[in-house]
Parts: C-alpha cells; structure tokens; sequence
C-alpha cells in the first residue's frame, strides 16, 4: 500500500481536519502531534469553547462545587492547531476531500475525522420544550443554565428518565435538599443499562434519599402558563404534577445530519467504521481518509460478537480516538484496532457505580461479591455461559479483575471461591434487561378501532 | 515444577543493600515456588492482576496449615488489623479509618497538616547549623514521621519517644528472625511486650479521647458512630492504630533516606532539584518506583486454584509478591534500572494497588516532597560518606539503617 512515502509526506505536510473539539477530538490532535505528524491540523467545534469536560456537567458544577467554565480539558501537549470554534460543519464531500461549514466557507483535508459526539435527545413537543423551566443537559451551557435555576430554589424538580444522567441529576436535587421527582417509563433506574436487579438496588437509593421515584410511568405533556413557564406536567397514568423545572434526560442523538448525502454509512446510530476507526460508505466499503471516534462511531468489536458499538463513554473516546489518529498516519500494516473494553461510571447518591462490559447483551447476573442489600457489591452479567459484563457498586476496585475475565471468555457463572461472597451470591438470576426488540426510546405510537373511519392513531412521545 | 531458593537470599543480610539482582532472576520466571515453600510473584503484570483478584486473601488464618509458617505483625491477643483481613471486614474498617482521615468525611486532615510539616522539617534541618556531618536517619528522617505521625494520631509529645521506641520493636516483627532458638525466643518475647504497652498505653489515650475529644485521629476514631454500620470496638481500635503508628513510623523513614541516597548518587538530578523545587513531585514517583520501601508483600494467599503466566497456585498456598521487582520490570518500565525523575506512565507499586492500595500515600507523599525538596535546598554540596550505606536488617521495609552526609554549610 502507501508504504511509498505517501504516508511519510501526509504526516510531514499533510492537511489534517478534525470535526468535533469536544473530548475525542483534542486527544486525537494531541495524539497525532505526539506521533510525530507535523502538517496542518484544524479543529472545527460548533460550541464557541475549547474542549471541555462533561462528566463534571451533572456533578459538581450542578452542585455548585465547580463552576461550568471550569471544566476545560488538561492538554497533554501543545497541537498547534488552527481552530474553527462556534462554527459546525455543514457538510462534507468526499470526492473533493472537503468540509462545508455553517457559515458558508469550507475546508479541504487529506485525512478527516469525525468526532462530532452527540446532543441530547430533546423533548419532543417542540412547543413544550420551549417553556421556560424545561432543560436538557449536555454542554457547558445546559449546566450554567440549569445550575443557575437550580439555586434560585424551585419549588419541584422533575426529572425525566432515570438513565445515568437523570440519576445523577436527582441525586444533585437531593444533595442541594430540592423536591424531585424522577418519570422513568422502565420499571426501574437504570433498568436499560444495568438491568431491573441492579435497577432495584438504585430505586432503594433513590428512596433513601427522598426522591419521588415513579417507575412504568411516561411524561405525557408539559404544561405551561399564560407567560409561558413550565407549571405542570401530565403522566400516562393520568397523574399529574405541579413542577418549576423539568430537566429531560431522555437520552442523546448523533451528531450525523451534516453528514447527509456524503455517501458515509451514517445515520441515528451513529457512523459505521472498522475497528481501525476507518468509516464505512453506504455500500458497506471502508474508506480509506475518513475515520470515526468517539460518542458518534458505531464499530464493530470482536469481544461481543463483531457486534457494532456505540459507546458514550468517556475512556472510549480517548482509547478511540487515539488508535483514530494512530492510523490515520500509519500505513496499513502499522494500523490498530481498537479493542477498547467498554467502561464506563456514575456518581449517585453517594454511590460510585463502576461497569466494564457490555451488560444489556447479558442474560443472568449475578452477585459475586458483596451484597445488594448493603449497596455494595460486584455483581457479574453472563451471556450464553460465559461473562460479558460486571459492575461495581463502591467496590471498584475489583473491576479490572471483571475485566480480564469477560476479555478471557471466562465461565459464567464464575465458578471459583472469592473474597466477599456471600450466599445470595451463589446462584444467578435473570438480569432483567427490557426485551431488545421493544425499542425503550422513541415516541410510541398505537392504532384503535377497526374500520378505516374509526382507526385512530395515538402519539405517545418517549 | 522447579522451585527456586531465592527468597532465603533475598532475606539475606548479605544482599540488603543491592537485592536488584536477584529480583532481575526472580522475573526470569514470573511465578515460582521457593524451596522453602512461598510462591514467589514478581513480574508487573502478574503482580497487578493478583492485587486485583478477588481468590488472593489477605487473612492468613485461610493459609493451608502447612503453609503456616511465616511471621506476625500483629499482637496475637488483639484481633487482626484491617491490611490483615478480607472483605466484607477488610471494607468495614477501612472505610471507618477512611472517614477519620480523608475525603469526603475529613477531606482537610493531611492537607491541614501542611504547615506544621514544612516546621518540622526546618526545625530540624536548622539544628545542623554548625556541623559538617550528619547521620541522615537519626538526625532526620526519624524523627521527622515519627513527630508527624504522633501530631496525626494525637500522641502528646511528651510520649514520643516511648511511642518509637514500641514501634520500632513492633515492627521488627515483619520478617522471620534470625538466631538460635533462644534468640528468636527473646526476640518474640520483646515484640509481645512492646504489643501490650503499646496497647495498654493506647488504650489510655482513647478512653481520655472520648471525654475530651481534640482534632486528631484518634478522638475522631474514638467518638465515631459511623455511618450505617458499627463503630469499632476496643480492640479494634488498639490493633488498627498499632498498624497505623507502624506504616507511618518505618515506611516514611525509608522513602526520605532512600530518597537521598538515591540523589546523592545522581548529582545532577539533585542539582536539577535544586534548580526546579517542582521536579520534586514527579520524582517521589519515580523514588517510589525505583527504591520502594515496601519491598515485599509477603503472606497473602489463595483462596481457590489460580492459574497464572502458566503456572497454577493452589488453594491456601502462601503468597509473596514482589513489588519493588514489577517496580523494575523491562517488560513494563522503558530502562527499569535508571531513576528518571520525570518518568512519564509511572505507575509503580510504591503504595500497592487493589483494595490494599497504601491508605497513607497521601501523606507519605507529603512528607517525601517536603522533606527532599528543602533538604536538597538548604544543604550545601551535601556528599555520601559511605556507599553503601549500612542498612537495616528488614528485607520486607527496607532502608538504610544510617545514612552518613557530608556538607559545606547550610543556607537560610
């Protein structure tokens, strides 16, 4: 291949382009000068800010410990980059190696990537999501906004959706001492992501701390007043709830709309690529000068069956991003995969939640240190005899352990003797994860009635 | 399987001062049994992953009874302190010490100790003025953790002296003695009877603690409720404290007197310390790396068969892992054997790691930078006077026993 010196010139005097200047893209900037590329680099980032960290987002700076500003990434080393900030990328044209920006100028590259992450799902009723009171959560400015209206004392915080980011906002309510109470269509927190056994041990915690947890249940409609703040909202169950502040945390979409009609493989799942962060193009074919990390690549990983994983997990971006940058100045023979085994933590409640693997791939688990009943235990996820997954609860430090064993294919359930086990440990349970082929996001919708005239159709958003 | 006869000579006095050599052939087989029965570990990565396994205890009562035979740290009237046992016991107290000592609960309890350190470290240095040699661990790194450790736990200073004294006898324990028969008796017979005054002695100021609390540790320990869970007892209190006075008299004590050591035999870092205070920060990491104080982990044990690099331990086997050799691990650390004070990807084992990870670490890395950093500022052309320097007999917290320093002078 280009062992011909072509890679040679493109890390010499190549153009370089990076969209996204959020956690992926910086490493891999980073990465790129660390190995020795010496060319152009530009960084385009549609956010007016350098990279910055988010994790802190729905923790301390919610809590008020850290301001939002506060939070810009540590460089490791000086990129020398031109940077393109509070502009996004508009479109992209392979052919012409060329990158369309919002305000009308574009920028050519020999290699590109892509780390242009994701945006948090927004609340579908584009009328009731523009109340005064209803927020998401995603960037340094959905925490400033969301920070100040917390400290102004609402009288009811809801929060919709008990995934990880509505936990750990709930969790910041309790802690600033705010009534809250958490909508959560599952039957339990968590329940997508760890399964209903875990879930339950988070729904104790959410009780504990006096949250007011309503699981199976869906926001049907948020209600404003005459001046257009959020007063009230409306729940399937028919119930409603007077509420200041509604916070949806419902999830996130890729960053993938400017990427229409560039032939990639890119889509609501995010950009299909190899495991060498090469993107795909629509018909399946690798391309060979766009690659893909972080939140927004789909790759396939060997570990869990060439599955294609999406991860929003802050040390896949990095390990992403890395072997991204890696190749993108290697020739193919020097080229690596990226093996990363999904990891990923929480804050909650006092609670620090630790999981490697993929869980909802899993059929059992079970508690193989620890105890649920205390709140802190290792419980390992099996799938089809072997292990795939582990989480922590205030025990991390045995999770690298977990870890070689699902990267070894061990048994499940772990037949060996361990440190902690208790007798509820001895035996697996079905984890309780949501049937895979009932999408848990998305509006629902349902026909009635039987004749054409009376069918009616009823839109229930996520 | 081969066994190997190393441990005897890495026990032995003869090697205390360069044991690199032998851990270098220790590693040419990361996992091996030792003729005199421990299964010896001393690659990184093997070292790292059994630190982290949940089969590996580190409460020898799950030893094999033939297995039994090594040394005991802790007084065998009292239960065994917390480094001693598994979890769900091992995580009790741990977090109980935890929420007297550190974040969340007491977040401001080493950092707030950061004046009086950089005073104690003066005060003494200032009582060379007028000499032109001193002995570096008398003069020194003695008496500096032993005062740091007292202010720590709440030992009024009147009691210091008394307080070393049972801590150095308590920790001799560590390591099989040597002798006649009637020797290692005497030698046991002496650890016993500094475990019951130290004991006895602690138990006094814990009872005077609990009516009249202070800010130190041993009030917050003895007027604890705890969380959701019981508080310690007396007993637990007394072998828990014990562990503390000895990891924050011995360990402390090495890592400075290594640590200059270390300097004066590489002028040009120290003159590169001299010049830059803050490379004192990365270079603790690498002394940490390069010349740990905790050499050994001696006595940890498998609770199930572990395969491992090829070699399965069986259940209840003794366990000794060799840090300070993964320290020195070509296949982990780029030129293991060269102290390079900015080492990048310094993840040694100088605290351990796993669940037993050194809970002192912060305040031991206080201390070391404090302490290198101003001695290296005040003294002037400081010179070993002896290299090797004569060491201590411990092989498992190893250092030198004097550490003889010319200088020239000692700047303000």
């Amino acid at each position: 291949m280009a062992v011909d010196g072509s890679v040679e010139r493109l890390r010499r005097e190549g153009r370089i382009v990076v969209v996204g200047a959020s956690l992926a893209g910086l490493r891999a900037a980073e990465t790129l000068r660390e190995e020795g590329f010496t060319g152009t680099l530009t960084m385009i980032g549609d956010e007016p800010y350098e990279p910055y960290d988010r994790p802190p987002l729905s923790k301390q700076v919610l809590l008020g410990r850290v301001p939002a500003d506060h939070t810009a990434l540590p460089r490791r080393r000086a990129i020398e980059a031109q940077w393109r900030l509070g502009v996004a990328a508009a479109g992209l044209d392979p052919t012409a190696k060329r990158v369309a920006l919002a305000n009308g100028t574009s920028v050519e590259y020999d290699r590109l990537l892509i780390a242009t992450g994701v945006r948090s799902r927004p609340w579908p009723n584009e009328l009731e999501a523009g109340l005064d009171g209803v927020f998401v959560l995603r960037t340094m400015d959905d925490a400033t906004r969301l920070r100040h209206r917390l400290k102004a004392g609402p009288s009811r915080v809801l929060v919709i959706g008990a995934g990880f980011t509505g936990s750990e906002i709930a969790s910041v309510c309790r802690e600033r001492d705010l009534p809250v109470t958490v909508a959560e269509r599952g039957p339990t927190p968590l329940s997508g992501a760890l399964g209903s056994v875990i879930g339950d041990v988070a729904a104790q915690l959410h009780h504990q701390h006096g949250v007011d947890l309503r699981c199976g249940v869906m926001v049907t409609g948020l209600e404003g007043d005459g001046a257009g703040r959020l007063r009230r909202a409306h729940f399937s169950d028919g119930g409603t709830l007077d509420a200041e502040v509604a916070v949806v945390a419902l999830g996130a979409t890729r960053n993938t709309e400017w990427l229409a009609g560039s032939g990639l493989a890119a889509g609501p799942r995010g950009i299909a690529c190899d495991a060498g962060c090469r993107a795909f193009d629509v018909r399946g074919i690798v391309t060979d000068d766009v690659f893909v990390a972080g939140d927004v690549a789909r790759s396939p990983h060997p570990l869990f069956g060439y599955q294609f994983l999406s991860l929003e997990h802050w040390g896949n971006a990095v390990a992403q991003a890395e072997v991204a940058a890696h190749n993108m100045i290697c020739p193919g023979e020097e080229r690596r995969p990226h093996l990363w085994t999904p990891y990923f933590w929480s804050a909650q409640f006092g609670v620090n939640i630790k999981s490697v693997g993929v869980p909802n791939m899993a059929d059992q688990i079970i508690v193989s240190q620890g105890s649920l009943g205390e709140h802190r235990f290792t419980a390992a996820y099996g799938y089809q005899g072997r292990v795939i997954a582990a989480v922590t609860f205030d025990q991390a430090k045995w999770l690298e352990f977990y870890q070689r064993q699902i990267e070894q294919a061990a048994p499940f359930p772990p037949p060996f003797t361990t440190v902690d086990r208790r007798t509820e440990g001895m035996r697996p349970v079905p984890a309780g994860f949501p049937d895979p082929s009932v999408p848990t996001h998305g509006p629902q919708v349902t026909v009635s009635g039987h004749s054409p005239t009376d069918q009616r159709v009823t839109f229930t958003p996520a | 399987m081969t066994s190997v006869a190393l441990l005897g000579q890495i026990l032995d006095y003869a090697n205390r001062a360069d044991p690199y050599p032998l851990y270098a052939e220790l590693r040419r087989t990361p996992v091996v049994r030792d003729e005199s029965g421990p299964y010896l570990v001393s690659t990184y990565w093997e070292i790292q992953s059994l630190l982290h396994d949940p089969r590996v205890s580190s409460d020898i009562r799950n030893l094999a009874p033939e297995a039994k035979t090594g040394p005991r740290t802790d007084d065998p009237d009292l239960p065994p302190s917390f480094i001693r046992l598994d979890p769900p016991d091992h995580d009790r107290l741990r977090r109980l010490i935890m929420r007297t000592y550190g974040p969340p609960h007491s977040p401001r309890r080493v950092y707030g100790l950061h004046g009086e350190i950089s005073g104690i470290v003066s005060g003494l240095i200032d009582r060379f003025r007028g000499r032109e040699r001193i002995d570096l661990v008398d003069d020194f790194s003695y008496p500096f953790p032993v005062t740091v450790i007292c202010r720590l736990l709440g030992v009024p200073q009147e009691d210091e002296q008394r307080f070393h004294g049972w801590a150095d006898t308590v920790a001799t324990a560590i390591e099989p003695p040597v002798g006649t028969p009637d020797e290692q008796e005497a030698h046991w017979r002496a650890i016993r009877e500094a475990h019951h005054q130290l004991a006895d002695y602690l138990s006094g100021l814990i009872e005077q603690r609990r009516r009249a609390p202070r800010e130190d540790m041993i009030s917050a320990l003895a007027t604890d409720r705890g969380a959701d869970e019981s508080p310690m007892s007396l007993p637990e209190m007394l072998s828990n404290l014990t562990l503390l006075l000895i990891a924050g008299h011995e360990t402390t004590v090495n890592l400075i007197t290594n640590g200059m050591l270390t300097l004066l035999r590489h002028p040009d870092t120290l003159k590169q310390l001299r010049a830059d205070p803050d490379l004192v920060i990365p270079l603790v990491e690498e002394l940490l790396r390069f010349e740990p104080p905790v050499q050994l982990l001696p006595e940890r044990t498998t609770l199930d068969d572990i395969e491992i690099a090829g070699t399965t331990i069986p259940q209840g086997a003794s366990l000794w892992l060799v840090p300070a050799s993964g320290n020195r691990d070509p296949q982990r650390f780029p030129e293991p054997d060269r102290f390079l004070p900015d080492r990048p990807d310094n993840q040694h084992f100088g605290f351990g790691t796993g669940i037993h990870n050194c809970i002192g670490s912060p305040l031991a890395r206080l201390e070391a930078q404090t302490a290198l950093a101003e001695l290296v500022r005040r003294l002037d052309n400081p010179r070993l006077v002896e290299d090797p320097p004569p060491y201590r007999h411990n092989a498992v917290l190893r250092g030198p026993r004097h550490l003889p320093i010319a200088f020239d002078g000692l700047s303000r």
